[in-house]
C-alpha cells in the first residue's frame, strides 16, 4: 500500500518553487516610475512639465559653466579667452582664483599670515565636537573647547600670547572669588555685603548722573530744526531727565538689594566676583601681560580688527555670536518666566525693544552713533561693537523660542521638580532646560542659521565680509568691473555649505534625543 | 528730505562734541598716521588691488597728502565708507579727510559744516541707452524706465531734469553700479544713468560697448574732491594745497622723471617755491620746505595720475576733457604759488 501511494501521484514537488520574478510592469524602475511619477493623469503632465523645466534650466545653465574660463588677468582677458574658444556664454570664474584670498580672508590680511585662521578654523572643528557629539566625545575634551576662544584669539588677531592667557587667569580667578564669597560664614558675608552693596550702588548713581548729563548735552546739540529733530530733543531729554530723578534712589535701590541678600549669598556673590572680574581686567591684565611679554615674548604679527574680512569674518561674527547668544538667550528665558518685577520687567523692555528694531538700525547705531556718543580718540573696536549688537538681537529671538519650549511643557514637571525638593536652580538645569532645549531646538538651529546669514549685513556699514568684498573692491576694481553672476554665485555656495551643516547637525540631535522611541 | 535734515543735525552734533580737537595736523603727527576716507570701491578712482594696496584717483591724492606731512605716502589708513557713512564718518573725527568722490554741493559745504578744499575731477551725470532703442537726446526719453542709484545726488538730478522738460520716466532704484550694469544689461530698464565717468568706465568693459551710447546731454555739474571738516582752517590749507601743488606741477611741466632734476634748482620761480628751493611756503602750512617736493614725487603730477588710474590708456578709458588744465581748455585750475 506504501508503494501504492508513491505512485498514486505522478509527481511530488519536494523543494519549494523558486519566486518568480514580477510583471515587468510591477518590478524595477518602471513600477517606481509608475508609482512615483506617472500614478495619474495630472501627476504625469506634471512630472512632464517639471522635466520639462530641469532641462531648459540645465540646458540653459551649463554651457555657461561647461565654457567656464578658469584662467584670466581681468574680465576683458576672459571675454577675449570666451570669443577665441568661439564659446557664446562663458562664466569668468578666474575671479575666483585671482581673488580667492580677499574673498576668504579680506584684502587687508596679511598674505603670510592665513595659516592663522585657517589653523583657528580647523581647531574650531575640534572644539566643536566635544559640545556638538558629547555622548561619543570623552567628556575631558571639553577643555579644550573652553581653551578654544582664547587660543582662537590668539590666532586671529595675533599679538602677545600672554595677553589671552592673562585674560583666561583673571577669569579663573574670578572663579575663585566667587567659590570663595559663597563658602564665608553668614556673618563676615554679610559685612562684605554691605560694602558691596555701598560700592555699587554709589557706582550705579554715579553712571547713571553721567548718563543723564551726557543725554542732556546729546539733546541739546540735535537743535530744533523740524518736528523729527525736535522729537528727538524732546526723547533725549525725557530720558535724561528720567535718569536724573531715579539716579538716587536706583543706587539706594541696588545697593540695599545686595545687602539685603547676604544670608541667601545668591546676589551679593555674583556681584563681587563681577567686581572681582572687572578689577582684574581694567587694572591687572594689561600692565601683567605686558611684564612677562617683557621678559619671555611670545608673539605674533598682531592684525587690528579693521583688517579682518571675507568669509573669515562672516564666522567670526557668526561663531562668536551663536555661542555667546545662547547663555544670553537663556537667562533672558528664565528671566522673562521670573517671578521677580524687577527682572521680568528688565528681560521683557529688552527682548521687546530689540525685537521691534531692524538689526540693520543696530548695525548702524554700532557704526556711526557710538561714534558720536563716546569721547573722539576712544578706540572701541568695530567688530567687538557689531559682535554686541548681533549678538543682542539674536539672544532676544532665542530667549522667544526657548520661551516657547518652556510654555509647552506641562505644569506638572515644574510641580514635580518642586515636590522632590529641588530648588529653582536644580529643577531648572535638572528638569526643566533640558526638556525645554529639546522642543525648541528647530526654533534655536532656524535662528542660528537666519544669524549666520544676517552677517552679510555689515557689508551695508562698510565692512568687507564676503558679501562687502563682492561687492566693493571686486566689482569695483578695474579688473574685474560689473562681474556678477560668479561671485554671487560662490557666496551662496559657501553659506549653503555651513547652512546645511547646521541644519543636518539639528535634525541628527533630534534624533539623537528622542525618548518617546516610536 | 527730513532724513537729511536729521542727519545733518547729528553732524552738527559731532562738531560740538569734537570741537575741543582742533589741530588736526599734530594730531595726524603724532598718530604717525593719516585716517583718509575712500569709497568701498570706485573703478579707477578708489580699489584696492589683487594684494591689498589701495591705488586709484582719489587713493592719489590721500597719498600726497601723506607724503607732505609725514614724509611717507604709504602712511595712510584707508577708511571705506559707503554713500551713508562718509559723512558721519569725517564729522565724528573718525577720519581726518574724505577723498570719495563727493559731489561739491551748497548744502553739504555749509548745512552740513565741510569745506571742499579744491576739485580734483569735473564729472556731470549722463544717460546710456541701447543704440536700438533709437534714441538721439535725453529729452526722448519719455515714458522711459531709467535705472538710478539710490541716495546720491544723481537720483535728485534726474528728478529735475525730468520735471523741467515735462516727461515722465520710471525709476528703478538700485543699490551699486555692478547690480545696475547687470540690470541695464538685463533689460530691466531703457536707461541707465549716473555721472559720465562711470558711464564710461562702465561702458567700456561691456561685451559690446559699441551697442550703447551716451547721450549728449549732461544734466547737472558735479565737482567732485577731497573736503574736510569746518573748523581746523590750517589742515584744510594743507590739504588743498596739496592737491594745488600736483595741479601746479603739471602746468609747469614738473613730472616724476624730471622732478629731481627740476628740485635742484630752475629758472622758474614759481617751480622753485613750489619745490621749496626758494621763499618758505612749507612753513606757513606748518611743513617743512620739500612738501611740494614730496607731494609730486608720489605718483608724478595731476596729469600723471589722471593718466595712469584712469586715463585713455587705461581700461577706465576716460578723456581728459573738463579735466584738461586751463591752458588746454580745460577747468582744473590752481591758484598761483605766491
Amino acid at each position: 500500500m506504501s508503494d501504492a501511494h508513491a505512485h498514486s501521484v505522478a509527481f511530488v514537488r519536494e523543494t519549494e518553487i523558486p519566486p518568480s520574478p514580477p510583471p515587468a510592469s510591477q518590478a524595477g524602475a518602471i513600477k517606481w516610475m509608475r508609482d512615483n511619477l506617472f500614478s495619474g493623469l495630472f501627476n504625469s503632465i506634471l512630472t512632464l512639465l517639471a522635466i520639462y523645466f530641469i532641462y531648459k534650466l540645465v540646458a540653459g545653465a551649463f554651457p555657461w559653466f561647461w565654457n567656464g574660463v578658469w584662467d584670466a588677468e581681468s574680465i576683458r582677458d576672459c571675454r577675449d579667452i570666451l570669443a577665441e574658444r568661439g564659446a557664446e556664454t562663458g562664466a569668468c570664474f578666474a575671479v575666483l582664483v585671482d581673488r580667492w584670498d580677499h574673498l576668504m580672508f579680506g584684502f587687508k590680511y596679511p598674505q603670510t599670515e592665513y595659516w592663522r585662521p585657517t589653523l583657528a578654523f580647523v581647531l574650531l572643528l575640534f572644539a566643536a565636537a566635544p559640545a556638538l557629539f558629547y555622548k561619543y566625545v570623552p567628556r575631558k575634551f571639553l577643555l579644550f573647547t573652553a581653551l578654544y576662544p582664547f587660543i582662537a584669539f590668539w590666532l586671529i588677531w595675533g599679538g602677545s600670547l600672554w595677553l589671552p592667557l592673562a585674560i583666561l587667569v583673571a577669569i579663573i580667578a574670578t572663579g575663585f572669588v566667587f567659590r570663595m564669597v559663597e563658602g564665608l560664614d553668614v556673618n563676615i558675608r554679610s559685612i562684605l555685603a554691605a560694602i558691596v552693596g555701598l560700592v555699587a550702588g554709589i557706582g550705579l548713581a554715579y553712571l547713571l548722573y553721567q548718563g543723564a548729563k551726557e543725554l542732556w548735552f546729546i539733546s541739546n546739540s540735535v537743535g530744533s530744526g523740524s518736528i523729527l529733530t525736535m522729537l528727538a530733543s524732546f526723547l533725549f531729554k525725557a530720558a535724561s531727565v528720567f535718569m536724573f530723578v531715579f539716579f538716587i534712589p536706583m543706587g539706594i535701590f541696588v545697593g540695599y538689594a545686595i545687602y539685603n541678600d547676604a544670608e541667601g549669598g545668591g546676589l551679593v556673590t555674583v556681584v563681587t566676583a563681577l567686581f572681582a572680574l572687572y578689577l582684574f581686567v581694567a587694572y591687572l591684565v594689561d600692565p601683567v601681560a605686558g611684564a612677562i611679554n617683557a621678559i619671555i615674548p611670545i608673539e605674533l604679527q598682531a592684525v587690528p580688527s579693521r583688517d579682518m574680512g571675507g568669509y573669515m569674518l562672516n564666522m567670526i561674527l557668526g561663531v562668536v555670536c551663536v555661542s555667546l547668544s545662547l547663555p544670553l538667550g537663556i537667562v533672558l528665558a528664565l528671566g522673562r518666566q521670573s517671578n521677580m518685577p524687577l527682572i521680568k520687567g528688565v528681560c521683557v523692555v529688552f527682548i521687546e525693544f530689540i525685537r521691534g528694531v531692524p538689526l540693520i538700525t543696530l548695525l548702524f547705531v554700532a557704526n556711526v552713533m557710538l561714534a558720536y556718543f563716546m569721547p573722539p580718540e576712544t578706540n572701541f573696536d568695530l567688530i567687538l561693537r557689531v559682535i554686541i549688537m548681533i549678538t543682542m538681537f539674536s539672544s532676544a529671538y532665542i530667549a522667544e523660542v526657548i520661551r516657547g519650549g518652556l510654555a509647552a511643557l506641562p505644569k506638572g514637571q515644574y510641580e514635580a521638580a518642586d515636590s522632590l525638593g529641588l530648588n529653582y536652580t536644580q529643577a531648572t538645569r535638572l528638569i526643566i532646560l533640558p526638556q525645554a532645549l529639546k522642543i525648541s531646538i528647530p526654533g534655536i538651529v532656524n535662528i542660528a542659521v537666519g544669524l549666520f546669514k544676517d552677517t552679510t549685513l555689515v557689508s551695508v556699514i562698510s565692512m568687507f565680509d564676503i558679501v562687502g568684498m563682492i561687492r566693493g573692491p571686486i566689482q569695483q576694481s578695474t579688473d574685474w568691473i560689473s562681474i556678477y553672476w560668479e561671485v554671487y554665485l560662490f557666496a551662496s555656495m559657501v553659506f549653503f555649505v555651513v547652512c546645511y551643516s547646521i541644519s543636518q547637525y539639528s535634525q541628527w540631535l533630534e534624533r539623537q534625543l528622542r525618548t518617546d522611541h516610536h | 528730505m527730513k532724513k537729511s535734515v536729521f542727519l545733518g543735525a547729528l553732524t552738527v552734533a559731532g562738531i560740538a562734541a569734537t570741537a575741543s580737537a582742533a589741530a588736526t595736523l599734530d594730531e595726524v603727527k603724532a598718530r604717525g598716521k593719516l585716517n583718509c576716507g575712500v569709497t568701498t570701491g570706485v573703478p579707477g578712482f578708489a580699489e584696492p588691488d589683487a594684494n591689498g594696496v589701495w591705488q586709484g584717483f582719489d587713493v592719489a591724492v590721500c597719498r600726497a597728502v601723506a607724503a607732505a606731512v609725514l614724509s611717507d605716502p604709504t602712511a595712510v589708513e584707508f577708511v571705506p565708507t559707503t554713500g551713508k557713512t562718509r559723512f558721519t564718518a569725517l564729522a565724528s573725527g573718525e577720519i581726518d579727510m574724505l577723498a570719495r568722490n563727493t559731489t561739491w554741493t551748497f548744502s553739504r559745504d555749509v548745512d552740513l559744516k565741510f569745506e571742499f578744499t579744491g576739485v580734483n575731477y569735473y564729472d556731470g551725470q549722463g544717460f546710456m541707452v541701447p543704440k536700438d532703442l533709437g534714441v538721439s537726446s535725453a529729452k526722448d526719453l519719455d515714458g522711459a524706465t531709467v535705472c538710478i542709484q539710490t541716495g546720491t545726488t544723481t537720483e535728485l538730478n534726474l528728478a529735475d531734469f525730468f520735471r523741467s522738460n515735462n516727461i515722465s520716466y520710471e525709476p528703478v532704484p538700485i543699490e551699486t553700479g555692478a547690480e545696475a550694469v547687470q540690470q541695464y544689461n538685463a533689460g530691466a530698464c531703457d536707461v541707465y544713468t549716473t555721472d559720465a565717468s562711470a558711464l564710461a568706465a562702465q561702458r567700456a568693459n561691456f561685451e559690446d560697448p559699441s551697442a550703447h551710447v551716451i547721450m549728449p546731454e549732461i544734466i547737472s555739474k558735479e565737482p567732485l574732491g577731497p573736503l574736510v571738516r569746518h573748523g581746523d582752517n590750517e589742515w584744510a590749507d594743507i590739504v588743498r594745497w596739496t592737491l594745488n601743488a600736483l595741479i601746479t606741477a603739471e602746468e609747469l611741466g614738473v613730472t616724476s622723471v624730471n622732478l629731481d632734476e627740476m628740485a635742484a634748482g630752475s629758472n622758474n620761480p614759481e617751480i622753485n617755491r613750489l619745490l621749496g628751493t626758494e621763499g618758505d611756503l612749507g612753513a606757513m602750512l606748518g611743513l617743512d620746505k620739500e612738501w611740494g617736493k614730496r607731494a609730486v614725487g608720489v605718483a608724478g603730477n595731476y596729469g600723471e595720475i589722471f593718466e595712469k588710474n584712469i586715463g585713455e590708456s587705461t581700461p577706465i578709458g576716460l578723456a581728459r576733457g573738463l579735466n584738461a588744465q586751463w591752458t588746454d581748455g580745460g577747468l582744473i585750475y590752481s591758484p598761483p604759488f605766491r
